[in-house]
């Protein structure tokens, strides 16, 4: 930022007030339930694997480490907490990936975060249409009706097409009748271009859904779906087409974990990424004993921007990659 | 050939594409939370203007269409071919009537036009924003009424057609907008 202003804050300062509201509002829902509120480390010895997420590293924590990473998400250590017999959590986490800056993305943005003790994902799921309506109806805003759709009928509703009736030649087809370019691609990452170019922009504007069961690909920390093994139980919560709420009912299994986390880097090794180092220490907590639980992460910067019917996260953030 | 990563996409980019040269007109990043990332891009078609929609996979290397555009002196028509000079290097180039389209009625001799090259071929031939060319052709006007309301056709020495308030006589040279085709007033002479 070259010129003069540049120092300023970006957007009305009214945005400041509207989102130290909005946290007001979601400590007080979390304390009507007992949730505690805590703090867990921005920087860590370990990383997040997960091939399609880059993570910020840094210099080592203390003499014998040679490097740390900043959180994608505060979910290592929430784990960490429940296995060690915290009860239910929440954090309003300050979270960072590399190189994704769009209308939706910003490198560092803020993330909301719960887990809540035996709670199955649907509970879990009714627990955040819950949060909505109540923020909803902090900012005036009437009732959202929400659609519960597994992925499966998503795509058959919106596009014509059962994902797990597919082969991956047939959902490269779709996806160039859609418009796409380029490589053939793997099934999985076939079914996030048609999620994110056939799919999303086809959802009501102003309404929520509740998609669950996804593909067990995309399982990442989820629990497989007890009766399909091609799927698992994972949930995304949409506000018309803007992912909010990312959640699952969580892998309890640290052999599976371990097993994800090195297929991952395995995918990162194949794709020339760099890998990163497994956190043992979540492993360790997971075979210890995670509690059954379900957990969920919220762009709280989306939903700021939903509540206040803004186009870009931007526009709700005073700082963000063009002037932090 | 050289190539171009998605995350050098940005508006007025040259890319080719099954073939064909494409400038970017809009650029998006679209990326699913746990998902790969996609450049949502529109893109016209520089053979025949037409705006398509495209994905590509973030990191994907597409290629670059050698295309660049030049300032070029208009000389003349053979019937089949416009001829134009770069006045640097005194290169001539020889411009389909595809290439120049309807844009032939605004060309005259010596006037300079910004030519598309692709691969080194004109593409594209557009005129100067504002053309003088004399009218060759048009109904003897009301002479000193010059207060406007009412127009007429006037043909021009290129072929164009254009409408001129009714005060201005055949012979008279007049400053046209050739991206409205529209009359913009007389030239002094």
């Amino acid at each position: 930022m070259s010129d003069a202003s540049g120092w300023r804050c970006l957007g009305p300062l009214q945005r400041l007030r509207q989102r130290a509201f909005l946290c007001a509002q979601i400590r007080s829902f979390f304390a009507a339930r007992s949730v505690t509120e805590v703090v867990t480390p921005v920087l860590s010895a370990a990383g997040n694997t997960d091939v399609q997420i880059e993570v910020f590293s840094s210099d080592g924590l203390h003499a014998e480490q040679s490097g740390s990473y900043l959180r994608t998400s505060p979910e290592f250590f929430h784990k960490r907490l429940l296995a060690s017999g915290s009860g239910d959590i929440f954090e309003i986490a300050q979270v960072f990936r590399k190189a994704e800056l769009s209308p939706l993305h910003n490198p560092e943005f803020t993330m909301l975060e719960w887990y809540r003790l035996g709670f199955q994902w649907s509970s879990l799921a009714a627990e955040v249409t819950e949060l909505i309506n109540v923020l909803r109806a902090a900012f005036e805003l009437p009732v959202m009706q929400v659609c519960s759709l597994s992925y499966q009928q998503l795509f058959v509703n919106l596009i014509g097409l059962d994902p797990f009736a597919i082969d991956e030649d047939g959902l490269n087809e779709v996806a160039i009748a859609h418009g796409y370019h380029g490589a053939a691609m793997e099934r999985v990452t076939a079914l996030d271009f048609l999620f994110a170019i056939a799919v999303e922009p086809r959802l009501e504007h102003d309404q929520g859904y509740l998609i669950h069961d996804f593909p067990i690909e995309q399982a990442a920390l989820a629990a497989p779906h007890p009766e399909y093994p091609d799927r698992c139980l994972r949930f995304e919560f949409l506000w018309g087409g803007v992912e909010l709420a990312n959640g699952y009912q969580e892998l309890t299994d640290a052999t599976e974990q371990r097993r994800r986390f090195e297929r991952d880097n395995q995918s990162r090794l194949q794709s020339g990424k760099p890998t990163l180092p497994v956190d043992e220490h979540l492993l360790a907590a997971i075979d210890a004993g995670l509690p059954a639980c379900s957990g969920v992460a919220l762009g709280v910067d989306r939903l700021l921007m939903c509540l206040l019917d803004c186009d870009s996260i931007h526009q709700v953030m005073p700082f963000n990659a063009g002037n932090s | 050939m050289s190539t171009y990563s998605t995350n050098q996409f940005k508006n007025g980019l040259k890319i080719l594409i099954d073939g064909d040269p494409f400038s970017i007109v809009d650029n998006q990043v679209v990326k699913p939370g746990k998902g790969q990332a996609f450049n949502r891009v529109k893109m016209r078609n520089l053979k025949t203007g037409r705006v398509i929609d495209k994905t590509f996979k973030s990191t994907e290397k597409v290629d670059a269409a050698d295309v660049m555009e030049k300032e070029m002196q208009y000389l003349y028509s053979d019937g089949e071919f416009y001829h134009f000079m770069d006045q640097e290097t005194f290169e001539q180039f020889a411009a389909s009537q595809a290439a120049v389209g309807d844009n032939a009625k605004w060309l005259k001799e010596e006037d300079v036009c910004m030519i598309t090259l692709w691969n080194n071929d004109p593409l594209l031939v557009d005129p100067p924003n504002f053309v003088e060319l004399k009218i060759t052709e048009t109904d003897p006007g009301v002479r000193g009424d010059t207060s406007g309301g009412g127009s007429k056709p006037a043909t021009l020495e290129t072929g164009a057609v254009v409408n001129v308030p009714l005060f201005v006589p055949e012979g008279e040279v007049i400053k046209v907008d050739t991206r409205s085709g529209e009359y913009v007033g007389r030239v002094k002479q």
